[in-house]
């Protein structure tokens, strides 16, 4: 089937790639290796990976994905932005060949350096060794690392407001970090109001169709790919958003899944959404939260849950407890997310903390728990290790551990029981007052 | 073993490690608020500002100076994947 785009390949007129017709239904990048127009002298040079199920062994990606890359011509040279997983160079080249030669090729762009994108690097700096490469700061390690130390490659490092030209046309940076990678910066076509915004605004979907107005229903694909990639670092995405949304957007071009070119502030107001806290304004806003969770077996570690929650609440202190046998996961991970301190208890069975608390505390890498108060609490038989246990998990998720953990044997006696209390105490009094010393610490304790 | 006390002023949290200890191996257990990328003195990701006992710290190498100096780093900044602990200091995010 050759779609009408097609008529635009008249023999002889070389590297017009295909001219992109707008809205138009028989719209299939699959179907050939040129490139796509979709504004004046800018193309999409991407590949499809329609049978990829699973990106970076923890997403899932029901319809596979794409690796888009971009190329836009100017008057005084062409710019590549970003390359494509390196199995997939071939048809990135093919397509790039169909519209430039790469001699022509003055400036490449990398968004970030992560080998879904870089993977054709290498080989296009071969192919065109005039050109300069434009990445960020934080991206120089990276790029030692994935190209062979005898090439000696030069390159220049850029920040937000550092501008290149292609003489006619602009390209201006933006310094984005840690979206999702440390390095991460995002390209914005001047004029054209064209944001290439790398793995920002993108999504594991993979569509011939390409724009957002044409392919089929990726809006889960847009949330599970920011809740996944993205909520780690909302911090970051707000201050990215700062620079991102005094911009004229035309069009939003990232390095996965659709082009938005339809509304495109739509999906930028969507990240500041789904980037600010949803938790009501019922709160206090002075209030520190606390939520203990905890599972019992024999009910010894409840008993201990009641008298922590009695205990750390004090003034300034909302407390919250949850038996972990009662719910579900995900919406747990929600509200550790929005929590100041977690307290989790849990018996000691075969020396180790019961399935359900490593269930939540393996599910927690894609909320930021960097610096909030962590404490840990059981009731335990013959060994107690499981306190230990959660509480090194806990450092690994780089919270912070003031008061050291509670063990009980057993069942908690009235004086264990005021420990308990005393224990919930100390850490609402940890949460709310860090300065006041929780005094010296070994590091052994915490090693 | 000879010990000494580093502090991370934004949490306000003093740890007596033993001498040598880099402080990127403190600050990770116990939550301070600084940042890695490439836990190796290429990045300048981990910069930090010391506050208090300067030379209590490693000396940096060739290598760590460029990277601060490509980082515009300030004058009691350094990088705390780099710097081992040698005797008491304090430190805070740069
Ligand atoms: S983490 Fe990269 S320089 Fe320290
Ligand atoms: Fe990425
Ligand atoms: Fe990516």
């Amino acid at each position: 089937m050759r779609p009408v785009f097609h008529s635009t390949l008249v023999h002889g007129t070389r590297k017009r790639g295909v001219v992109e017709k707008m809205r138009n239904k028989s719209m299939d990048v699959s179907s050939h290796r040129q490139a796509v127009a979709f504004a004046d002298n800018v193309y999409w040079i991407g590949v499809l990976d329609p049978t990829l199920r699973t990106f970076d062994i923890i997403l899932r990606t029901a319809n596979g994905t794409t690796y888009n890359a971009y190329l836009v011509k100017g008057s005084e040279g062409v710019a590549i932005i970003d390359t494509v997983k390196e199995s997939f160079s071939d048809e990135f080249f093919a397509r790039l060949e169909s519209v430039a030669d790469y001699k022509d090729i003055k400036v490449i762009v990398l968004n970030h350096l992560e080998p879904d994108h870089s993977g054709a690097l290498p080989e296009l700096m071969r192919r065109a060794p005039q050109a300069k490469l434009y990445i960020s700061q934080r991206a120089t390690s990276m790029l030692k690392a994935l190209l062979k130390p005898s090439s000696e490659i030069a390159y220049t490092t850029v920040t937000t407001d550092d501008t290149v030209s292609l003489g006619d046309r602009t390209l201006r940076f933006l310094h984005t970090p840690f979206l999702h990678w440390p390095d991460t910066q995002c390209t914005y076509l001047e004029g054209q109001g064209i944001l290439f915004s790398g793995d920002v605004f993108g999504c594991h979907y993979c569509d011939k169709r390409l724009f957002n107005d044409q392919v089929g229903d990726f809006r889960f694909s847009f949330d599970y790919y920011y809740a996944h990639i993205m909520r780690p670092f909302k911090s970051h995405v707000l201050d990215a958003l700062k620079l991102i949304e005094p911009l004229k957007l035309n069009q939003i071009a990232p390095t996965h899944g659709p082009i938005l070119r339809e509304r495109p502030r739509r999906y930028v107001t969507h990240y500041r959404e789904l980037s600010t806290s949803s938790l009501s304004t019922d709160i206090n806003e002075q209030n520190q939260s606390l939520i203990v969770f905890y599972m019992s077996a024999y009910g010894n570690t409840a008993k201990m849950a009641e008298e922590i929650f009695e205990g750390a609440s004090i003034d300034g202190v909302r407390v919250s407890l949850y038996d972990l046998e009662g719910g579900e996961v995900d919406p747990f991970v929600d509200l550790i997310e929005a929590a100041d301190a977690l307290v989790f208890g849990s018996p000691t069975i075969n020396g180790d903390a019961v399935k359900p608390i490593w269930n939540l505390l393996s599910s927690l890498a894609v909320v930021n728990l960097k610096g909030k108060v962590g404490a840990a609490f059981g009731s335990y038989g013959w060994s107690g290790e499981a306190v230990r246990m959660i509480e090194d998990r806990m450092r690994g998720l780089k919270m912070r551990i003031p008061i050291q953990g509670l063990r009980i044997k057993l069942i908690p006696t009235t004086e264990e029981l005021s420990d308990c209390h005393q224990f919930g105490e100390n850490i609402a009094h940890a949460l709310i007052n860090p300065n006041q010393g929780s005094g010296v610490i070994e590091f052994s304790d915490i090693h | 073993m000879a010990k000494a006390k580093i502090t991370f002023e934004d949490i306000n949290q003093t740890v007596n490690v033993p001498a040598g200890t880099r402080v990127i191996e403190v600050s990770e257990k116990v939550g301070a608020g600084l940042i890695y990328g490439c836990r190796e003195g290429d990045c300048g990701t981990c910069m930090m500002e010391v506050t208090e006992g300067w030379n209590n710290l490693t000396e940096p190498s060739v290598l760590e100076e460029k990277v601060l100096k490509e980082n515009m780093a300030g004058r009691h900044n350094r990088l705390a994947c780099q710097a081992q602990i040698l005797g008491d200091c304090k430190v805070k995010p740069a």
